[in-house]
């Protein structure tokens, strides 16, 4: 009995964006990263192209962290005391692009300052000549005082920065048109909020191509279920032609996922849980698939074994 | 497809005799196309029109039910592509597998163990569902040992893999007095399978090597008169699991295509060089029914019953806990008062926070609607305003001594608003996440 495939016909298709520049192209990158370009919903080959496969991040920080899970300690070894040791240590783990997250305050607890975040990020850029990321603390104030200067500083290298949020975003686009960056448009879990903050943004003169949508989202069992949805729409209503909901969307599975209890440790947890190690590795990875499924473009993670494992079942996505 | 309820009533006998118990045929017709009322209330509808009827009433993906001797399960029968669009209704079974020819100890250790698994995830107890028990040993009688080894070890629902009728037939015996589904008939033992099935009132999973050759062997299978089909398109990997699934859905969903709209089994760690988790994983959100493990390891399956959660989550109803002062670990006047929302997941990381701190505490679950802190925050629904209408509501202050309250540090901002809200309190600011709450409770609370 011959069966007849229905395929989906759409008319938008999501909008590629390249992170990082070469010497030619006026920065000191070894290579770009472009994500985007597809025209159809995730890895539905046959009714679709698929240009560019997900992206596969490294979290790094500019010091070591305070309380991370002992399980990060001891994949990165030394390498976490000096991000750029820690940058060399994830391109060598495989990293498509290093996304590097400024403290809060440095490690003798003081406000971390512009000169260090300057410091830190030429450091960062000697190291490895991947794409970077270069994101803020998480406090509109700091954060503005710190990647406006990082911006200067790196003029020309295409970095992704962030975060720009809707009550802060004025200052990074700024600092990013200025010094021919990108930029990180992040919003809490809802569709009409990602469109709109994309519009906030390009309507201050930053160019479509130089923005990417961070929808956030939930680690398994604390959300990731809302995430996973507001991604589908977003991504139908870009395949629909929707022109504000089209950029590639980026997602922190890493950050999310090793905050939470079932990763981050081992002791005082129910037995039925199972082996700590394995879990936690279980629960970042899980998420990550989970959030490749509904079309992320760009993944942020922090274990090396996870990065590995997600590029393995992003291979065997791609076609034949 | 469904049918609207104009083309139910041209298919009606239009007497409007009443003897259904509506006034005329066309309200019988409208209630029929809003499922509140069953054609078996008209006693003079023509066969042709029943079969029409009952045809386009049929869900699009059938739903198969199994059954062990303490426990069922049901798959199938799901309306969308994305559970966005409405939901996801019947959750896939997860099983482990089990080879008869591991040994009698073998089997029933490794199944007791599995069988007793369970976890609490907020609120909601988690298990395995069932075992799928596969004759590798080739001998009908060490096959039926161990089906009912298995069935010594766990009441829970059992598939069984049985590459011929012979052995079929000698694992349903074995199983008789349940429901399991019988795995698998293809192209060469259909009507033997069929048979087998068919004594034994089990479901029966159906393999091809491509959609053509499945749809021919279910229209077969339906022919000798079996109707709860179970598919394995014989996908193997994640891309072709992906396309294939996707098209299975979507002919059942957009075409109404009969042959293919039964529920899917998968063995996702059986495919050469796949990472089972993450294959797992996706079947999980995309589209599977049955989906069969290689081994119990609870530090997989806990993520991946959580997973299935999550997916099959209502997304018009998050789950939530009743607003209320709830009192854990036997508090005091003096102990320490948190506040939170009423998001279940929320509410029990929290809860399960302070109760695993050791420290008696009162928690405040404010009405935000069922939203997480930070989203009922932008939402409007966790301010001020509200955190002080539930201090006060709940009766706080005839409990509390004290009037020190501890706000989630992912809403900061509210403190100075809620100060005047709530005249003569301190408003502490707590951790950011809970997993953080016992270290923040030794550094700041003193009685």
């Amino acid at each position: 009995m011959p069966v007849e495939i229905p395929k989906d016909k759409w008319s938008g298709s999501v909008r590629q964006v390249t992170l990082g520049a070469t010497a030619q192209q006026g920065g000191t990158r070894s290579r770009t990263l472009t994500l985007g370009g597809e025209n159809a919903m995730p890895f539905l080959h046959y009714e679709g192209s698929f240009p560019n496969p997900p992206a596969l991040a490294i979290e790094i920080r500019d010091r070591r962290p305070d309380e991370w899970s002992p399980l990060l300690y001891q994949a990165w070894g030394e390498a976490i005391n000096d991000p750029a040791e820690w940058a060399k240590a994830a391109e060598a783990a495989g990293a498509d692009m290093i996304f590097l997250v400024l403290s809060q305050t440095t490690a003798d607890g003081q406000p971390n300052t512009p000169a260090n975040a300057k410091a830190v990020v030429r450091k960062v850029l000697q190291a490895t000549g991947l794409p970077l990321a270069v994101i803020g603390p998480g406090q509109a104030d700091l954060d503005n005082e710190l990647i406006v200067p990082v911006a200067e500083e790196a003029k020309g290298e295409r970095l992704l920065l962030g975060t720009c949020e809707d009550k802060n975003y004025r200052t990074i686009v700024a600092a990013a048109l200025a010094n021919d960056h990108l930029v990180q448009s992040k919003t809490p879990m809802d569709v009409n909020l990602s469109k709109q903050l994309v519009i906030l943004i390009h309507d201050m003169g930053m160019p479509l191509e130089r923005i990417v949508m961070d929808p956030t989202t939930g680690a398994l069992g604390y959300g990731i279920e809302y995430g996973y949805s507001v991604m589908e729409r977003l991504r139908l209503a870009a395949l629909q032609g929707d022109g504000m909901t089209q950029q590639p969307m980026m997602v922190t599975p890493g950050e999310e996922t090793w905050k939470v209890k079932e990763s981050k440790v081992g002791e005082g947890v129910p037995a039925a849980w199972g082996d700590w190690q394995k879990r936690a590795l279980e629960w970042e990875a899980i998420t990550g698939a989970t959030l490749i499924q509904s079309g992320a473009n760009l993944l942020v993670v922090r274990h090396p074994k996870t990065l590995q494992r997600l590029r393995g079942m992003v291979g065997a996505l791609q076609p034949a | 497809m469904a049918l609207t309820g104009l083309e139910i009533y041209k298919l009606l006998p239009q007497t409007n005799c009443k003897d259904c118990g509506y006034p005329t045929c066309l309200a019988f017709a409208m209630k029929l196309a809003a499922k509140q009322a069953e054609l078996k209330a008209c006693p003079h509808v023509s066969p042709e029109a029943k079969i029409k009827l009952e045809a386009a009433s049929a869900p699009p993906i059938r739903l198969v039910e199994i059954a062990g001797e303490d426990g069922k399960l049901a798959v199938g029968n799901e309306t969308v592509l994305f559970r966005h669009e409405k939901t996801f209704y019947h959750r896939p079974g997860l099983f482990v597998r089990v080879m008869d020819s591991a040994g009698d100890a073998a089997v029933k250790a490794a199944v007791a163990e599995a069988d007793a698994f369970q976890v609490d995830y907020v609120g909601i107890t988690l298990a395995l569902d069932g075992f799928a028990v596969e004759a590798a040993s080739g001998n009908p009688a060490a096959f039926a040992a161990a089906v009912k080894t298995v069935r010594a070890a766990s009441k829970k629902p059992l598939i069984l893999i049985a590459p011929t009728p012979e052995l079929a037939k000698a694992g349903l015996e074995a199983a008789a007095g349940t429901r399991p589904l019988l795995y698998a008939a293809d192209g060469s033992n259909w009507q033997a399978m069929a048979e087998a099935a068919k004594a034994a009132g089990a479901p029966l999973a159906v393999k091809g090597s491509s959609l053509d050759e499945l749809a021919e062997l279910t229209a077969k299978l339906q022919g000798a008169g079996i109707e709860d089909l179970v598919l394995d398109p014989g996908a193997a990997g994640h891309r072709d699991s992906l396309q294939q699934f996707t098209t299975l859905r979507r002919l059942a969903l957009k075409k109404n295509f009969r042959p293919l709209g039964f529920p899917l089994i998968t063995f996702p760690g059986a495919v050469a060089e796949a990472d089972q988790t993450l294959l797992a994983a996706q079947h999980i959100a995309k589209y599977a029914g049955f989906i069969v493990l290689e081994q119990f390891e609870p530090a997989t399956l806990y993520p991946l019953l959580v997973l299935r959660q999550n997916i099959y989550t209502d997304p018009q109803k998050p789950i939530q806990v009743q607003p209320a002062l709830y009192e854990i670990n036997g508090p005091d006047g003096n102990a320490p008062l948190l506040v939170t929302t009423n998001f279940s997941i929320t509410y029990f990381s929290v809860a399960n926070e302070v109760e695993g701190s050791g420290w008696p505490a009162w928690l405040v679950v404010a009405d935000a609607e069922g939203m997480s802190v930070l989203t009922a925050w932008a939402a409007g629904k966790f301010d001020a305003e509200r955190i002080a209408k539930s201090v006060k509501a709940f009766g706080v202050e005839g409990k509390v001594g004290h009037k020190r309250l501890i706000i989630p540090g992912q809403v900061a901002v509210l403190s100075g608003e809620l100060e005047e809200e709530l005249p003569g309190w301190q408003i502490m600011v707590g951790p950011r996440e809970a997993v953080d709450i016992a270290a923040y409770l030794k550094a700041m609370w003193k009685n």
